[in-house]
């Protein structure tokens, strides 16, 4: 569980995050959404103490981190995929981190294999990595200690295909386990099949914090399409029962009611129904609409 | 691949006590596990070593082109012995130190690792004085090493003339002792510049300008520029390993000395230690 209340971060005269306050519950992957210097990165080292807050508190499993004496069985963290030393071999990197904090040498192989760098890649030095590799040893990094609660900063920057789908099931099978996963991202698209739960942030400032779900009906495309012989009595139906109805001919566009619910409505006045589809809103539309005030580097517009 | 431990937990299984000797371990491991540094460790030695037994060597060669008085005033001002460790070695091995010593914060601040590490082990006090300890070690080690060669390969080419001193020779050990030190004070004195500047070039230079142009610019002759010559690894170094026949404006003691290497190398580490502290990384 990782608990922010109040957080706010200035740097000089630039206020970060303001007044951030969301909390990332065990068992969920949760997406950490906003656009480009929204203020994530600064969000996830306090997270880690790395940074100390200019006001409010970040606490994980009830204590502040930085308070802690080792961190890797705490939180494991892939922050960035290049905050490693380029001269030592992915296996070395790995092995100064569990000597550290007394975790078994044998943990390093194990991590290793699981991120898919065993054997001659784990023994190479880390300068001649794909941003890919990196990120995969990013992400061995984090699972070293095995910890309760995992925090991931733009970890599907440079994989492949089929190491964004490799991911996508690692972060829900630790999520599986009861870990806390926090992803961050500047991609919409990336938590659609990713998170569970969103906390979203724009300038620093909270936009929402809430399930997918929830979030995606923000969006105003998200309806359900109707197509029946009859729309004009089933336009007054349905409008009757508060839903707002457009449309030509046939086809319905309904919003304010659920297909469910339309599909009741039409049985019990006995319309016919050729079609009920829901359509939820892309989650892109409702990001971009609710983060529109707060982008903080629009292209083509003088700031 | 296989698959990472599934058992469903929220609370984190008992943790072993944090042990101020695994961050040695760890730190030992991350110096070397860098090729580069064996290689710095040897150039830095071999070049020490090259310029105190070419000294020598040029004594040897030119020994019989000297006349006997000439001779005799060698021998009593103790040059045998100043040669096993010469200005020059000394002002090299100070370089070749500091910046060893700064390459093992900077390198981590450079590459982003110390973000990495601190992660790991938040307690960074921690890890920075396991880190100044491990670098303690080896370059004392190494100092000692560089040292104690130098001084047997000079004497060895100096016994070619009936010059040479033995190690039970007065001072002898003193020297060596005074030239191996020097090593660990630059290379913590490296590492403090490297915690309080955290980027590379800036810190190389500001390294090599604490540890050798003060030298340069503090005469011995006035009494306050005497005064902070006092204060000067260097100086404490040539007060250390100076025959004693020289004659100085303002005299001070070996005590003394042996006190400004403590000095900068607690100085050193206490500044390491204590940025790192509260900023934010």
């Amino acid at each position: 569980m990782i608990e922010v209340k109040d957080l706010t971060k200035r740097f000089g005269a630039t206020t970060a995050v303001k007044d951030l306050t969301f909390t990332v519950r065990p068992g969920h992957v949760t997406g950490f959404l906003g656009p480009n210097g929204a203020g994530k990165s600064t969000t996830l080292r306090t997270i880690l103490g790395l940074s100390a807050p200019s006001g409010g508190s970040v606490t994980v499993a009830g204590r502040a981190f930085g308070d802690r004496r080792r961190g890797l069985r705490h939180v494991g963290a892939l922050l960035d995929a290049g905050d490693v030393h380029g001269g030592r071999s992915a296996a070395a990197h790995l092995a100064v981190l569990a000597r550290g904090n007394r975790i078994p040498r044998g943990r390093v192989d194990e991590v290793l294999a699981e991120v898919g760098l065993a054997g001659a890649a784990g023994r190479r030095r880390v300068a001649g990595f794909s941003l890919g590799m990196r990120q995969r040893l990013g992400i061995a990094t984090a699972l070293l200690g095995d910890p309760p609660v995992l925090l991931f900063d733009e970890p599907l920057n440079g994989l492949d295909p089929e190491g964004v789908l490799w991911v996508r099931g690692l972060f829900r099978r630790l999520a599986a386990e009861g870990r806390t996963v926090l992803v961050s991202s500047h991609l919409m698209s990336e938590m659609e099949h990713t998170a569970d739960e969103l906390v979203v942030i724009g300038r620093g400032e909270l936009v929402a914090a809430e399930s997918l779900a929830r979030f995606a009906a923000r969006g105003t495309g998200a309806g359900v399409t109707v197509r029946t012989p009859r729309p004009a009595d089933l336009t007054d139906v349905l409008t009757a029962a508060g839903a707002t109805v457009s449309g030509h001919g046939p086809l319905l566009d309904v919003t304010g009611l659920d297909a469910p619910r339309i599909g009741d409505l039409a049985c019990r006045h006995a319309l016919p129904l050729h079609e009920l589809a829901p359509r939820t809103a892309s989650l892109e539309e409702a990001f971009m609409e609710l983060t529109a005030d707060s982008v903080e580097y629009a292209a083509g517009e003088s700031r | 691949m296989t698959g990472v431990r599934t058992s469903l937990r929220t609370v984190p299984p008992p943790e072993p006590a944090a042990r101020f000797r695994d961050l040695l371990a760890a730190e030992w491991l991350k110096l070397w596990s860098l090729r580069s540094t064996p290689w710095a460790y040897l150039i830095a030695a071999l070049a020490v070593v090259g310029l105190n037994v070419g000294q020598a060597y040029d004594t040897y060669r030119y020994w019989t082109t000297r006349n006997t008085a000439d001779k005799a005033r060698f021998v009593h001002d103790g040059i045998p012995l100043a040669e096993a460790f010469t200005a020059d070695a000394a002002s090299i091995l100070m370089l070749a130190a500091g910046a060893v010593g700064a390459v093992t914060v900077v390198g981590e601040y450079a590459t982003g690792l110390i973000r990495t590490t601190f992660a790991a082990v938040p307690d960074r006090r921690a890890v920075l004085a396991a880190k100044a300890a491990v670098l303690a070690g080896a370059t004392t080690v190494l100092g000692a090493l560089i040292a104690g060669v130098s001084f047997f390969a000079t004497q060895a080419i100096l016994s070619g003339r009936d010059i040479g001193v033995s190690v039970g020779h007065p001072g002898a050990l003193r020297v060596m002792v005074a030239s191996a030190l020097l090593m660990p004070v630059s290379a913590l004195v490296g590492m403090a510049v490297g915690a309080l500047l955290r980027q590379p070039g800036a810190t190389m230079v500001a390294t090599f300008a604490t540890l050798l142009v003060p030298p340069l610019v503090v005469s011995q002759y006035r009494y306050w520029s005497a005064l902070l010559a006092h204060a000067l690894p260097y100086a404490a170094w040539q007060r250390l390993t100076g025959a004693g026949s020289q004659t100085v404006a303002y005299p001070w003691t070996q005590g003394g000395a042996w006190t400004v290497y403590a000095a900068w190398a607690l100085g050193a580490v206490a500044v390491t230690v204590f940025t790192v502290g509260r900023r934010d990384q």
